[in-house]
């Protein structure tokens, strides 16, 4: 709690009080001086700092976050219509993550030191030094110009009404997840061979084999669920890092999402949008990391004597 | 075994090491010569192929690709070097104090890393470029910002390590002073775990630079950067695609180097590693 008031209060410094007045900065040096006065007033930029803090911070827990002066609709419907687009992709993407990450970090764990081992730290080394953006860029090359299975970027929407619907917004979303999966798979991959190795290497382990069980049996039945604990944390992270890293994919797929909502804002001069949109990423990579910080204890019994 | 011999028999260090050379010879070499002038244009010879005069071919403004490349690098070195300092000179000092001081000091300096990892780069940059426009100082400063809690975390864990050790115990009896005690024996036993971080954050900052530059926050023209290339190959990928090739694959290199470096370093400082050699 102590962190999310502390990221509202440094937000708001940066983008309320330190611009001097922040309608000079939304309306530009050649504003009237009856435009920036209206804007003033609307904004109520002519109370005091503190007031206008508070005034906001009660707004965020409302839902009454203000109007956006570019698009003239309250800011609350336009981060609600933009939700749609980004929390489903950051979903497919940590779902793809999982599934790949997980898969391959198993598998070279239980060929360590083979040639399956090698080729999959070699293929997460190449995965972790290129740029999601750049992956994107070429996923859009290959299945979009050269296969033409996809487009290459927009988002028709959920709802069939509007010409999209369930597998159409589902498919614009898949190569967007592809992208920003990489990286992260990457990087989860190694962890997961990581913990199961070690795992591998304690006692336990070599009295189930010593006892007569397979390699894939003292696996599947013991290694794992004990090396899930650092791997569910690090996943936990993991998902921040893609809430933050749609706000670039979004881009590149041209998808309405609150990635392109905070650099529209930026384009428009909107600090209204910028702030909220800024502080909502910055609440969800706050909340998610204190969740997993919690959940790391309940996950693993033997912590719990320490936490206490 | 010296340690550089060690070092170049190491296949990682190697590998990452030849590309890391690679980057910064081709940095340097943008200072004396590239083959063209980065910013001159020539617009009817636009998006050319490679060729024996364009060896990676034009952009859409006739601009040699080559150099452009060439002359990124500096500007990759440059972002890498300056954000990584200011990561390192305040999240060293603030992680150096919190193991010296310890109680609320350290808890306050923890408290503060903590917070300032729930704003990315990424996020510090649109509220700094919001502010004050996009540019290539403002990319660096937002970048620079989040490693000082990268930094402060990584020294106060490993100096809290040193202080407990029993030459720093036989100096304290000895009546030295926490600030010498902090510079004359943890700092140095730190400095082989800095220096690999500070490859590892050298690796992130050219990552993070190239998508700032991309989405047009970082470095702005006419000021050649790798990721504003992608950002200009993309809206012609369906007439030239080789241009979203070339600029990647020079970020992807230089990244791949950096890390396989960062984790050569790791294993040659490992005294258990060490030891067993």
């Amino acid at each position: 709690m102590a962190t999310l008031v502390a990221a509202s209060v440094v937000i708001f410094a940066v983008l309320d009080i330190l611009p001097g007045n922040a309608a000079d900065v939304m309306l530009g040096e050649s504003a009237t001086v009856e435009a920036r006065q209206a804007l003033i007033a609307r904004l109520g930029l002519d109370q005091p700092a503190p007031l206008r803090y508070f005034a906001w911070l009660k707004g965020l827990l409302t839902g009454e976050l203000g109007e956006s002066v570019s698009y003239s609709v309250p800011v609350a419907e336009l981060i609600n219509e933009r939700l749609v687009v980004t929390a489903p992709l950051a979903v497919m993407a940590m779902g793809l993550t999982s599934v790949f990450a997980l898969t391959l970090g198993i598998y070279a764990a239980s060929r360590h030191n083979r040639l399956g081992d090698v080729g999959v730290m070699g293929l997460s080394q190449l995965g972790i030094a290129i740029p999601n953006f750049w992956f994107a860029i070429l996923l859009i090359l290959l299945f979009a110009v050269k296969l033409q299975w996809f487009s290459a970027g927009g988002f028709p929407g959920w709802s069939e009404d509007a010409g999209g619907g369930p597998w159409p917004a589902f498919k614009a979303l898949l190569l967007p997840a592809l992208a920003l999966a990489v990286v992260q798979a990457a990087i989860l991959a190694r962890i997961t061979r990581s913990a199961v190795l070690d795992v591998m290497r304690e006692d336990f382990v070599r009295t189930a084999r010593a006892k007569g069980l397979s390699q894939r049996q003292v696996l599947w039945r013991h290694v794992l669920r004990n090396a899930f604990v650092p791997v569910l944390t690090v996943m936990g992270l993991q998902f921040a890092n893609l809430l933050t890293g749609t706000v670039v994919i979004e881009n590149v797929f041209s998808l309405p999402g609150l990635g392109r909502l905070v650099f529209q804002a930026i384009a428009n001069r909107d600090l209204i949008v910028v702030r909220n949109v800024v502080m909502l990423l910055a609440a969800a990579v706050i909340v998610i990391n204190f969740v997993v910080d919690v959940l790391y204890v309940v996950i693993d019994p033997r912590l719990k004597g320490h936490a206490a | 075994m010296s340690l550089v011999h060690r070092a170049w028999r190491h296949k990682s260090f190697a590998i990452g090491g030849v590309l890391v050379l690679l980057l910064i010879a081709t940095a340097l070499l943008s200072f004396v010569w590239t083959p063209y002038p980065a910013a001159e244009l020539d617009i009817p010879n636009k998006l050319q192929l490679p060729s024996a005069a364009h060896w990676l071919g034009t952009d859409s403004l006739g601009r040699d690709i080559a150099s452009l490349l060439i002359v990124g690098a500096r500007n990759s070195i440059a972002v890498g070097v300056i954000a990584v300092g200011i990561g390192i000179g305040f999240g060293v000092a603030l992680g150096l104090l919190a193991a010296a001081r310890r109680g609320w000091v350290e808890e306050l300096v923890m408290r503060f890393s903590d917070f300032a990892f729930a704003f990315p780069a990424l996020l510090s940059a649109i509220m700094l470029t919001a502010l004050y426009g996009p540019g290539l100082v403002t990319s660096i400063v937002a970048i620079g910002i989040f490693n000082v809690p990268v930094f402060a975390r990584i020294t106060r864990a490993a100096a809290n390590g040193v202080w407990s050790r029993e030459f720093v115990l036989a100096a304290r009896a000895c009546g030295k002073g926490a600030t010498r005690i902090t510079l004359d024996h943890v700092l140095p036993n730190i400095v082989a775990i800095l220096v690999v971080q500070a490859t590892i954050q050298f690796a992130v900052a050219i990552l993070a630079e190239a998508a700032l530059s991309y989405l047009g926050l970082g470095t702005q023209p006419p000021q050649p950067s790798w990721g504003r290339m992608l950002n200009e190959a993309q809206t012609l990928m369906f007439k030239a695609p080789l241009l979203a090739v070339y600029p990647g694959l020079a970020i992807a290199l230089s990244v791949l180097g950096l890390n396989l470096m960062g984790d050569g370093l790791r294993d040659l400082m490992d005294p258990r590693l060490a030891r067993a050699r």
